[in-house]
């Protein structure tokens, strides 16, 4: 085997329980077994972690930034998905 | 360590592939369209707001990056070596541990940013390939050598806090994946200059001989720190253009500035001093004066004419070379086991 080149995977790491995962950053490795052990050793070198997900970079599906407006043009036309949307007499609680 | 070509496989895959962490320079458009793209790329970098990986971006933004990130992943490879030369040799158990946990921190920063410069559109095969053949840098401060004990204290304490002032701003950098970097490595900065700061103090503190080798090796340290911030303002070529690209958030001699003014409290509560009959405090300007700096020195040692450049370049080559056995086995081990279940599922 002649090409050594070892993937991309994205690390996301779970800081302590009750939180999610989150994005820590990426590194390279021949599969995903020395991927988790790769990240530990580079994004949970002092207690960052409770927990660490491998993903290979080539598995993730993101939208484009290009088609950032009308991508998420739906969301900004409907300010009665807001509470603040309504307008509520002075003095009605725990509304 | 090896390389995958992250940027290959964004193109092949096209616009929908996973954009955080792949560089996929837009080519597919116009003039008016450029022209369109600089207008909102130069709205967002005035209204502060961060460039990410597939946004569109200047060509010489994206170069200027790439050298800078390169530049900066190298040196902290390289910089493993001159700590490390003493890890076999430290005085104690704690000190020992200590040197060690920091440089292996040396190298997960190293890490950190090769995959801040591979957003860029780079492979990590083509950044170590030019950083083997000559053709990006890294920082002259790691062509000195580490002569005694006391210049891991130094280094701790000089190399890195220039380091620091150097890195804390770049927290801010207009380019997201560079500045979540730095805001890693700034964090875990902070233990390298402290235990640095630390040895110098034991050393000071000691015997005479103890005391006179701490003095030796901030004395031999000193200038080179200084240089660390680079040429002066008026001689720097990228300055201004990274200046207005908010890469860069300060100039040159304004940091070196900052520098100094931090370190000299510092050196006094060590109970050392600083090498440079011209330091004192200016009171008109509120900083210190300080002397000259030997620019002839600096540009010889970026050349390549310093006292260590050709042993840190041998030996970076060699660490690739005898490396080279554990990459390919791991990669035919990984290559063997997809085989196994390609075919457990066949």
């Amino acid at each position: 085997m002649t090409n050594t080149d070892w993937p991309l995977w994205e690390v996301f790491v779970r800081s302590r329980r009750g939180l999610s995962h989150t994005h820590a950053g990426s590194l390279h490795a021949p599969d995903a077994e020395l991927a988790l052990r790769n990240a530990r050793d580079l994004y949970t070198r002092r207690g960052e972690g409770v927990s660490i997900w491998v993903i290979p970079s080539s598995a993730i599906t993101a939208s484009s930034p290009d088609e950032k407006d009308p991508f998420f043009e739906p969301a900004a036309d409907k300010p009665y998905r807001h509470p603040t949307f309504y307008e509520i007499p002075e003095g009605v609680k725990h509304l | 360590m090896a390389t995958a070509a992250a940027h290959h496989t964004a193109q092949q895959t096209g616009p929908q592939a996973y954009g955080a962490q792949s560089g996929v320079p837009d080519t597919a458009c116009g003039t008016d369209d450029t022209a369109a793209y600089q207008r909102a790329f130069d709205a967002a970098v005035a209204a502060d707001e961060r460039v990410e990986p597939r946004d569109w971006m200047p060509d010489a933004y994206r170069a200027t990056l790439v050298r800078q990130i390169a530049q900066h992943a190298h040196s902290e490879i390289i910089g493993m070596q001159p700590e490390a030369n003493w890890i076999t040799r430290a005085p104690s158990l704690r000190r020992k541990a200590i040197l060690m946990a920091k440089v292996q921190d040396e190298a997960g920063h190293g890490l950190y940013l090769y995959s801040a410069a591979e957003t860029l559109g780079t492979s990590r095969e083509d950044l170590l390939d030019k950083l083997h053949t000559g053709r990006q840098k890294y920082s002259s401060i790691f062509n000195y050598p580490t002569l005694t004990w006391a210049d891991v204290g130094a280094i701790g304490w000089l190399v890195d806090g220039a380091a620091i002032t150097n890195q804390v701003p770049l927290c801010r950098c207009s380019y997201g994946p560079y500045a979540r970097a730095m805001v890693r490595v700034c964090k875990e900065e902070s233990f390298h200059q402290r235990q640095g700061y630390e040895l110098l103090l034991a050393l000071s503190r000691g015997t005479p001989e103890q005391h006179a080798m701490a003095q030796d090796a901030v004395d031999r340290w000193w200038w080179p720190s200084l240089m660390m911030f680079g040429p002066p303002d008026d001689e720097s070529a990228h300055s201004a253009q990274s200046m207005a690209w908010k890469i860069k958030r300060h100039s040159n001699d304004e940091l070196r500035q900052r520098f100094v003014d931090i370190c000299v409290p510092q050196a006094e509560s060590l109970g050392l001093t600083l090498p440079d009959p011209d330091l004192k405090w200016n009171e008109e300007r509120g900083h210190h004066d300080f002397g000259a700096i030997d620019w002839t020195e600096f540009w010889e040692v970026l050349k390549g004419n310093g006292p260590c450049n050709e042993q840190r370049m041998t030996q970076r080559r060699r660490a690739h070379d005898e490396g080279a056995w554990v990459r390919e086995s791991a990669a035919a081990y990984a290559a063997k086991r997809n085989d196994e279940a390609g075919a457990g599922r066949g």
